[in-house]
């Protein structure tokens, strides 16, 4: 019987991934009419994939603390996706599944390979969607975001200082702090800070000298960063910047320049320090330093290619052979177990999470708030770029957490923040936007019927939210 | 724009990912580094690994208290080429290592395996190998060193591998650290596939190419008087134990492998031709070959001495060869110039015989052309019927080889050779064996080839 169910499970869960897979896509191109009908579906294929999941690491283990480390989360999971949509009605109902998904499989991902950090990360999930449920009030309240610039700077500058000054080293790179037992990964919140920053400093102003007054203090992150070892990071904030600079000008050439830019920085980086070097050898060649640099990356990919499509089930391989699988190599654990079918389901839903953050910063009128979803968009693909992309040989390894499924609370609790940020600005373009409902309409004119008119309509009342005055 | 452009990154990360996951599997799982193995074995027996015709050459058979012994019914017989599974891995072990390890027991067996405990039988490996030939194979070669391969012309399938000295893999955990030790043992090695030899004058099929690519339209022409030696530029080759073999024209240069001819014949190949061919003919290349080998090497450049020409010419000078790599060249010679690659896992099956996976002949390409191949068939079918393996003429079968006495030392001793096939007109089984120091090839060689084509053409009546 035992045997039945997680050999079944297997295909059964696969199957309701690509399922709810193509449910995302079919709301994220409008493809459907009743989408209300699709979020439930989603919701039903969720609450069965966690449902066979931890059936699975229960009977493979016989350990009942599963059982109840199941019914914590799937409350928690029920609440976010049931309870939200109640609290903020007008909230984007896409974005809140795929995040719960996302979130579902980290916890159980996390509990089958370590069940005291299982329980940590719930608290931190907990606490994270407690601050994370203020963010839309506060958008709507505080008025003086975008006239900080240079304290957003200062202070991402400075945070990323005392981590390098004072901060302690994990696998050779300084990136966290302890404070009273609860350990920080300031350059996670940072993020946060230099979207705000990028988005204050260029919303209404993009001439050369201001782009390049940002170029001056963006590098000077991105070098904090490089000197402590954060190399993922590192290319995130890159990245991030020299793509807002780009929403923020429309200018092809200043892509180009970030393009040639970066060339000759990560040239450089590879002259001049070690560790980045190690990293490109590793990544050439690992199997002939298959003992040392090539460590990690062989075994993510033993983990990967021992999985297969369907994988070995949940509980059934080795993913604590790769060494911090936990943070780093989430994916490949989640390919070894669950198979590669579904990894590339998880990585379609992000993708369809980040289309749907593009669909929204397309309808902002404010050039700020269009700049952060924006830029929120872009950091946190590129971030699964190099995580998944890392684990699987494609690039060389950064050592970055995919956002909602690793492990770490300084990475869980800013990505809360950040879509719980578009949550908040979609809600009042949507309660600013008129009388048509909370299905994400683009009034970009693609659609010949009614949000054109009403687009025509608000006209005179352009740009008012969420515009601050 | 900006969703097109990573739209399409992701596009690329998610091929690669199926690109490997679909390409990757079994070197993922074989690999050593690996901790799943231990896995799949704490949940699976070993599965058993059969000959052609369905006689068990390894199995795991339970002993008291699920204790696991690897048995190999046939002893040393299948030493190399079937290996072992303890110490690290070698040959069919090692090859079929993924399928051993994996089950497609049904999934109503895997429950019931579960309920009482017990693991589930691991996929069975189907060889091509055949116990008779490697029998005769291996009683030939008796207590000499040395190794032979025969293989199925038309398909690639190896019939039988022997390499001698042997071990056996029953007590391959009594012996194995008296075997590491000992720096000058080369019991675990294979030498069919590993053992790197002169070539003596099988080689000389090689040259006879080279002299018939260079000269399609005269070789038939060529004469030459032998005097049992031959000397240019003050380096001199003598004929094998200073025969002299009078007028000899081509062919009869061949049949009676004659010293003097050939180096007289290489004299006159241009080198960066010559070394073409011999790259075509995979030398210094990799094989197109699953179990562990070594590659032949061989060195001619324009700056080749006279004395390196003529030497390289008779098979002698820094050349050398594996026998797996002479068997694949004379098996392609054989088969119309086209190299059928050498395999020796057939299919895999799960317990109840259900084939999970089946291996067909694969073709590496042509090695040469057709008429090529005709020429030198024609030059092998003459050395059997009135040259140095006349041993093998007067059988119920004809055929077709080259010998060659590898001299390996200053003595004068040499390593016995013989390649060659059977039947010649339409050739079925292709040969090649080394006997290590027994002395010339026509003498030592040629009659374990005349035994082993024995046995295959008895066994099929």
């Amino acid at each position: 019987m035992r045997e039945y169910i997680t050999e079944l499970s297997k295909y059964a869960i696969a199957a309701f991934m690509a399922i709810y897979t193509l449910c995302s896509f079919a709301c994220l191109f409008d493809r459907i009419g009743k989408k209300k009908a699709v979020y439930w579906l989603q919701n039903l294929l969720l609450l069965s994939i966690q449902l066979l999941m931890f059936a699975d690491l229960a009977l493979v283990t016989k350990d009942m603390q599963y059982v109840f480390y199941y019914v914590f989360v799937q409350a928690f999971l029920m609440a976010v996706a049931f309870m939200v949509p109640v609290v903020y009605d007008k909230v984007n109902r896409l974005l809140l599944n795929n995040m719960c998904m996302l979130l579902g499989i980290g916890l159980c991902v996390i509990s089958r390979l370590s069940f005291k950090k299982a329980v940590r990360q719930y608290i931190i999930v907990l606490v994270s969607l407690a601050v994370a449920l203020f963010i839309p009030l506060i958008l709507s309240k505080v008025r003086f975001l975008k006239k900080l610039t240079w304290a957003y700077a200062g202070v991402g500058v400075a945070l990323l200082s005392i981590v390098l000054i004072l901060g302690e080293v994990t696998h050779g790179s300084k990136i966290s702090f302890t404070l009273k037992g609860v350990t920080f990964q300031p350059s996670e919140f940072v993020k946060l800070i230099f979207l705000f920053f990028l988005a204050a400093a260029l919303w209404e102003n993009t001439t050369f000298p201001r782009v390049a007054l940002t170029a001056a203090v963006a590098g000077l992150h991105v070098i904090v960063l490089v000197v402590s070892k954060d190399l993922g990071s590192a290319l995130i904030f890159f990245v991030g910047y020299v793509f807002m600079v780009f929403a923020a000008t429309r200018n092809y050439l200043y892509l180009a320049a970030g393009a040639v830019g970066g060339s000759g920085a990560a040239w450089l980086a590879l002259k001049i320090f070690s560790h980045v070097r190690n990293r490109v050898v590793s990544w050439l060649d690992p199997w002939t330093y298959i003992d040392t640099k090539g460590y990690a990356i062989t075994q993510s990919l033993f983990a990967i290619g021992s999985g297969n499509w369907f994988g070995m089930g949940l509980s059934q391989g080795n993913p604590a052979a790769i060494p911090y699988v936990e943070a780093d190599f989430i994916f490949s654990s989640v390919c070894e177990e669950l198979g590669v079918i579904f990894g590339i389901c998880v990585i379609l839903v992000i993708l369809v999470c980040f289309g749907e953050m593009l669909k929204i910063a397309v309808q902002i009128r404010d050039r700020f708030y269009q700049l952060i979803v924006y830029g929120i968009a872009i950091m946190y693909i590129f971030q699964i770029f190099l995580t998944v992309g890392g684990g699987i040989k494609l690039i060389p390894l950064t050592g970055v957490t995919l956002p909602f499924i690793s492990y770490g609370g300084s990475s869980v609790m800013t990505t809360m923040i950040m879509f719980f940020m578009i949550q908040g600005i979609y809600i009042r373009l949507q309660q600013e936007g008129g009388k048509h409902n909370a299905g994400s309409k683009r009034p970009t004119g693609r659609r010949k019927d009614s949000p054109r008119k009403t687009a025509e309509k608000r006209k005179p009342e352009k740009g008012t939210y969420p515009q601050e005055r | 724009m900006t969703g097109v452009f990573f739209a399409a990154i992701f596009a690329v990360l998610i091929g690669y990912l199926g690109y490997f996951t679909a390409t990757s599997e079994q070197d993922m799982i074989n690999n050593s580094y690996n901790s799943r193995q231990e896995i799949l074995l704490s949940r699976n027996y070993r599965g058993s690994i059969y000959s052609r015709d369905g006689e068990v050459l390894a199995e795991t058979v339970l002993g008291e208290g699920e204790a696991e012994t690897r048995v190999y019914p046939f002893g040393d017989l299948f030493a190399h080429i079937v290996g072992y599974s303890t110490q690290g891995r070698m040959g069919v072990e090692a090859l079929a290592n993924y399928y051993l390890i994996n089950t497609n027991t049904s999934l109503s067996n895997k429950a019931a395996n579960d309920v009482a405990g017990v693991k589930n039988p691991g996929d069975n490996v189907w060889t091509t190998l055949d116990v008779q030939i490697q029998e005769v194979a291996n009683d030939q070669l008796n207590i000499y060193k040395g190794a032979v391969v025969v293989t199925e012309v038309s398909t690639g399938k190896i019939l039988a591998m022997v390499s001698h000295p042997d071990f056996d893999p029953n007590e391959i955990g009594q012996i194995w650290d008296s075997l590491i030790e000992n720096e000058n043992s080369s019991v675990l090695l294979n030498r069919a596939t590993q053992g790197l030899y002169p070539p003596g004058s099988t080689f000389k099929v090689i040259t006879a190419l080279e002299y018939i690519r260079e000269n399609p339209d005269t070789y038939n022409q060529y004469s030459f008087q032998c005097s049992g030696s031959f000397t240019a530029n003050g380096s001199r080759i003598n004929c094998y134990h200073g025969s002299s073999h009078g007028q000899v024209d081509f062919e009869r240069s061949f049949a009676k492998s004659c010293n003097s001819s050939f180096a007289n014949i290489g004299m006159g190949l241009d080198r960066e031709l010559f070394r073409e061919t011999l790259e075509e003919l995979l030398f210094d290349q990799p094989l197109p070959l699953t179990l562990s080998y070594n590659k032949s090497n061989i060195t001619i450049s324009d700056s080749s001495t006279t004395d390196e020409m003529m030497q390289t010419s008779i098979g002698q000078g820094k050349t050398q060869i594996t026998p797996i790599h002479l068997n694949m060249i004379t098996s392609a010679i054989a088969n119309g110039g086209e190299l059928m690659k050498p395999y020796v896992i057939d299919r895999v099956e799960n317990d109840a015989g259900k084939v999970i996976k089946s291996f067909s002949p694969d073709s590496y390409g042509q090695l040469i052309s057709p008429e090529e191949s005709a020429v030198l068939k024609e030059l092998m079918t003459a050395v059997v019927e009135g040259g140095t393996a006349r041993k093998l003429s007067g059988q119920s079968y004809s055929a077709a080889g080259k010998t060659g006495s590898a001299e390996y030392n200053d003595q004068g001793d040499s390593h016995a050779w013989f390649t060659g096939y059977a039947p010649a007109e339409e050739p079925e089984v292709c040969v090649t064996i080394i006997v290590e120091g027994a002395g010339s090839g026509g003498d030592y060689a040629v009659p374990i080839a005349r035994r082993i084509f024995d046995a295959y053409f008895n066994e099929k009546k």
